[in-house]
């Protein structure tokens, strides 16, 4: 159901917006993954259990675009991690416009991790939590916040949710 | 080889040639809850700042053995085993919390216990219409919880199920101790918890934590934006065999090492090729006046406390297992942080963690080991970096403090 002041045009691009943004890191073109956030932004990855209580700790918390860019560089010239393929599954997000311009926006995932063994298993479940603006006519992350459900991180975590 | 001759520490292995059936057998597993877990040591399990309020309490674990610690009424610090006296079960469910009315109720009978542990009630003790009931000599004061010893040292809490646990600072030795209150050297606030769960046995992690051998090699990360290098000035810092500090001073490098280093031509070495498109990632506050920027601090056998650039944290090293661990990292500042200590904190915090720009492959590294060492248990490693004794150093390029973790397992394993 859409939220007042929201036309079927904006739920639209709303919906495409988050289908583009797992699409990308799902098909590992990291290198656009920075693109869906506005210059100075804010993603950040945190378990629910710190989100719950207030804590500020997150696992990956980046104010800037730049930021995120530099995790994708770290991944793909410094970090050490076997191969690894993402698959996103998303549900719907429910929006409503917050303020003039701003959408608040609020969907489930799970992410499945498959490496070079050939085993999917579910690796991270929790939701997003968005405030997205248009720039330049493009809808785009202000902020976006991952919050896991899925505390006992396997492994390691090294592309982005 | 059968199972019972894995209990012997093989003629041909010392100190710096390790069996890999350490790793992978679930006798040596056995023996060292009994030995290290219940033996004469202190495990992390909190910090003073997660237990702040009168009644709060933390679930954590010693080994296999669940423990929750807490605050009582009269604000002194409490644990005990979390384990019904009546029947088994476990008695608080919860990861952490309040306990408002400071009673533990165990779910099962009802068995209500204090914040230390004594039982306080047990429902129809006197049986229902005369019928049932304990007997007349039933002693609430019989039943109550295993305690936990516990210490307070500089605001971080520790556990041991042994009275033979020698105090905490003949424990840790004086040269860590003195980087121990160099970190707490003040109250601390708590950032947050995450965690990481490895598919390897933790003294996979326990050698990693103790070498800085890796630290330049294995994270690119660190390497190339000059946050350490094996040439840069620092030192081993070993205590009573397993106890151990890492340090280094950031931007402060021996020249004639880095030349060698340059020669090696390392994966490692690729200083210019990367720069960051946000430098304030790194930007961070030299709070320290001793210059140094990087500590690892090892406490046998769950701790490690760090300080990387402005990062600090606590990591608890949790066996789960004969081939998995869990990671647990509580990252903290200190209470006087201004907001903007605070904001660098949580930004380098993107170094640390599950996801750290520098620690994350240490997860990775000691799956790297599990997976290769499985089916060559009489097999042993190489640890020769630097001799072969276990003393400290006062240089980075050295594997002397594993080998030092190895002879005081040894000590405290009777192997």
């Amino acid at each position: 159901m859409s939220g007042e002041g929201i036309t079927q045009e904006l739920k639209h691009e709303v919906d495409d917006l988050h289908n583009r943004y797992v699409q990308c890191i799902d098909d590992d073109d990291l290198e656009s993954w920075p693109d869906f956030f506005t210059e100075k932004c804010l993603y950040r990855v945190i378990p629910r259990e710190n989100e719950e209580v207030g804590l500020p700790a997150a696992v990956m918390w980046g104010d800037s675009k730049g930021m995120l860019q530099d995790r994708v560089v770290a991944l793909r010239n410094a970090n050490i991690y076997q191969v690894q393929w993402y698959r996103h599954i998303i549900s719907n997000p429910c929006i409503q416009l917050v303020s003039d311009g701003v959408i608040k926006a609020q969907s489930n995932y799970a992410v499945f991790k498959t490496c070079n063994d050939g085993e999917s298993t579910v690796y991270n479940v929790g939701k997003y939590v968005d405030l997205i603006v248009r720039d330049n006519g493009l809808l785009k992350f202000q902020e976006r916040s991952v919050i896991f459900d899925t505390h006992k991180i396997t492994t390691l975590m090294v592309i982005p949710i | 080889m059968t199972s019972s001759s894995r209990t012997q520490w093989p003629e041909n292995a010392d100190h710096t040639a390790v069996p890999y059936f350490l790793f992978n057998d679930q006798d040596i597993y056995n023996r060292e809850q009994r030995k290290i877990y219940n033996g004469p040591a202190w495990h992390f399990l909190a910090l003073e700042a997660e237990l702040l309020e009168l009644g709060s309490f933390k679930s954590t674990f010693i080994g296999d053995t669940p423990v929750v610690v807490t605050r009582g009424q009269d604000s002194e610090i409490y644990a005990w085993v979390n384990r019904c006296a009546h029947r088994g079960a476990e008695v608080c469910r919860h990861r952490h919390g309040i306990s408002e009315d400071g009673t533990f109720t165990c779910v099962y009978h009802q068995w209500a216990y204090d914040a230390k542990g004594d039982l306080r009630g047990v429902p129809f003790q006197r049986g229902l219409a005369g019928k049932g009931g304990y007997p007349k000599d039933f002693d609430k004061t019989k039943h109550s919880l295993r305690k936990v010893r516990v210490v307070s040292y500089c605001g971080v809490i520790f556990g041991t199920l042994s009275d033979d646990t020698p105090d905490i600072e003949t424990y840790m030795g004086e040269d860590v101790s003195y980087f121990f209150k160099r970190i707490m050297n003040r109250p601390v606030e708590v950032l947050g918890t995450t965690r990481q769960y490895i598919k390897g046995n933790w003294k996979f992690y326990a050698e990693n934590a103790k070498d800085p051998y890796h630290a330049s090699l294995l994270h690119l990360f660190h390497a190339t934006f000059g946050l350490y290098r094996s040439s840069q000035e620092g030192a081993t810092v070993i205590n009573n065999d397993y106890h151990t500090v890492l340090w280094a001073k950031g931007g402060k490098e021996d020249e004639a090492a880095a030349e060698d280093v340059k020669k090696d031509k390392l994966r490692t070495y690729q200083e210019g090729t990367y720069t960051l498109n946000d430098p304030s990632l790194l930007a961070g506050k030299q709070e320290f006046d001793d210059g140094i920027s990087l500590v690892i601090l090892t406490l046998f056998p769950s701790l490690v406390l760090q300080q990387i650039q402005n990062t600090l944290a606590v990591r608890q090293v949790l066996p789960k297992g004969k081939d998995e661990f869990e990671l647990v990292w509580t990252c903290f500042g200190y209470t006087d942080d201004s907001e903007e200590m605070r904001n660098i904190r949580l930004k380098q915090g993107n170094l640390i963690g599950p996801a750290g720009l520098i620690s994350m492959e240490d997860g990775e590294s000691t799956e790297l080991c599990q997976k290769a060492i499985v089916s060559d248990g009489d097999r042993t490693n190489v640890i020769l970096m630097s001799g072969s004794d276990t003393e400290s150093e006062d240089h980075l390029v050295t594997e002397s403090a594993i080998r030092g973790l190895w002879k005081g397992y040894r000590k405290m394993m009777e192997l």
